[in-house]
């Protein structure tokens, strides 16, 4: 099996910064790293192994109907997901609200099934399907880690900044609450588009 | 009145684009002329309108909790509300196919500007994502919920078609090349939110 499948997604073909799939989801849930690393992982689940099944199953779906056949895939792992987080990790289920329910419609789990789950066997769609989700959960962590820092001053809900910095505490720091705010993230994602294609130069646009 | 409220707040207050992050894999790759951003926010205000009152209904009437109750007073102990995911998406999907062919069939003239855009819109998240705040939040008639698919098809509208018209504008100035395209479009839309937070707090 070819090898660039599990590596492109991380850097060269990342979902986010390069092919643009699935960033709704990216910026909303990023303010603290617990709920994107959540994210992270119920998206990678819900990306390999629908890629598998659509990939099963590609001989068989009319191409007319193939859509909703995939929706309606995609939909029952995002349920079994939903369920699953409501039951063992409800304040985490609760934090991410409807943004859990956007699975379903998350780019890149339609666009790695149209790009490659239909047209490849099982195995190498699992692979596939799962290093997008990796590579996708990279860049949220990366969103993440800058905002709660920097937000909340803590990572993980604990305090990294020593609380004698604060100007509460006679300090000279303070948070910087425009990190929290949605459209920071936008920018975020912004400077790290900047930040890779400054490193690769192949990937910049004419206009 | 509340309508209008319903719809102003949808619009501004608690645009999709904005404040959600909702259909932003459309609204960045389909943003680069204004011509193509107007037919893509048509197409979506047209969606919108046709399935979040149909959604709405079948939270009402099949999916809430108790809500079978009108079938059989036996079933009001009954909760599908786990359903509600497959049901939303499965009749978006199908809808958008409908309008593609009623579209294809009756108007080929409407086809050929707006057709291309149809089955992108199956998968946008401003669609399921408006059914699914219409069932978090709980608006109390079809009529709000009216309002509300409205408003946030005409919001994501707005905010496609103002990006579209500034990334025109923006071939003429001199972007630092690693921030062309892309990049650059993502912090625009990230100054556009912070404009639109102003609107925060409005209540009419």
């Amino acid at each position: 099996m070819d090898k660039s499948i599990l590596k492109n997604p991380f850097f060269k073909a990342n979902p986010i910064t390069v092919l643009v799939l699935g960033v709704c989801s990216a910026l909303a849930v990023t303010v603290q790293l617990k709920g994107a690393c959540v994210m992270a992982l119920s998206v990678t689940v819900v990306t390999g192994f629908s890629s598998m099944l659509v990939s099963s199953i590609r001989n068989t779906i009319p191409n007319r109907v193939r859509i909703i056949i995939q929706l309606v895939i995609v939909a029952l792992f995002v349920i079994l997901i939903d369920q699953f987080l409501k039951a063992y990790a409800y304040d985490v289920s609760k934090q991410l609200s409807v943004y859990i329910g956007l699975i379903i419609t998350n780019c890149i789990i339609m666009g790695r099934i149209e790009a490659f789950a239909l047209g490849n066997k099982p195995f190498p769609s699992l692979v596939d399907g799962l290093a997008n989700g990796m590579g996708y959960g990279l860049v949220l962590v990366i969103i993440a880690f800058i905002r709660e820092l920097f937000g909340s001053g803590t990572l993980f809900g604990l305090q990294i900044i020593p609380q004698s910095w604060y100007m509460a505490n006679g300090g000279f720091y303070e948070n910087n609450g425009l990190v929290i705010l949605p459209p920071m993230a936008l920018i975020i994602v912004g400077c790290i588009i900047w930040a890779q294609r400054a490193v690769q130069k192949e990937l910049q646009e004419e206009r | 009145m509340e309508y209008i409220n319903i719809f102003v707040k949808s619009v501004f207050v608690e645009n999709m684009v904005f404040a959600f992050f909702l259909g932003m894999c459309s609204f960045l790759a389909v943003s680069k002329s204004v011509k193509t951003a107007t037919g893509l926010g048509l197409a979506v205000i047209f969606v919108q309108l046709v399935t979040l009152p149909i959604n709405y209904l079948l939270n009402k009437y099949l999916l809430a909790p108790g809500a079978l109750a009108w079938l059989n007073p036996e079933y009001a102990s009954l909760d599908l509300s786990f359903l509600s995911y497959i049901v939303f998406i499965a009749v978006i999907a199908s809808i958008v196919q409908i309008v593609e062919m009623v579209v294809e069939k009756f108007s080929p003239a409407l086809y050929s500007s707006l057709g291309i855009f149809l089955p992108l819109i199956a998968v946008n998240c401003a669609i399921l994502g408006g059914s699914l705040f219409m069932q978090e939040r709980g608006y109390a008639n079809l009529g709000e919920s009216i309002s509300f698919a409205f408003g946030s098809g005409f919001g994501w509208f707005i905010a496609i078609v103002a990006i579209a018209a500034i990334r025109e504008k923006l071939a003429y100035s001199n972007v630092p090349k690693p921030l062309k395209g892309l990049g650059i479009s993502f912090i625009i839309t990230g100054l556009m939110g912070i404009a639109f937070m102003s609107f925060m707090g409005i209540k009419l």
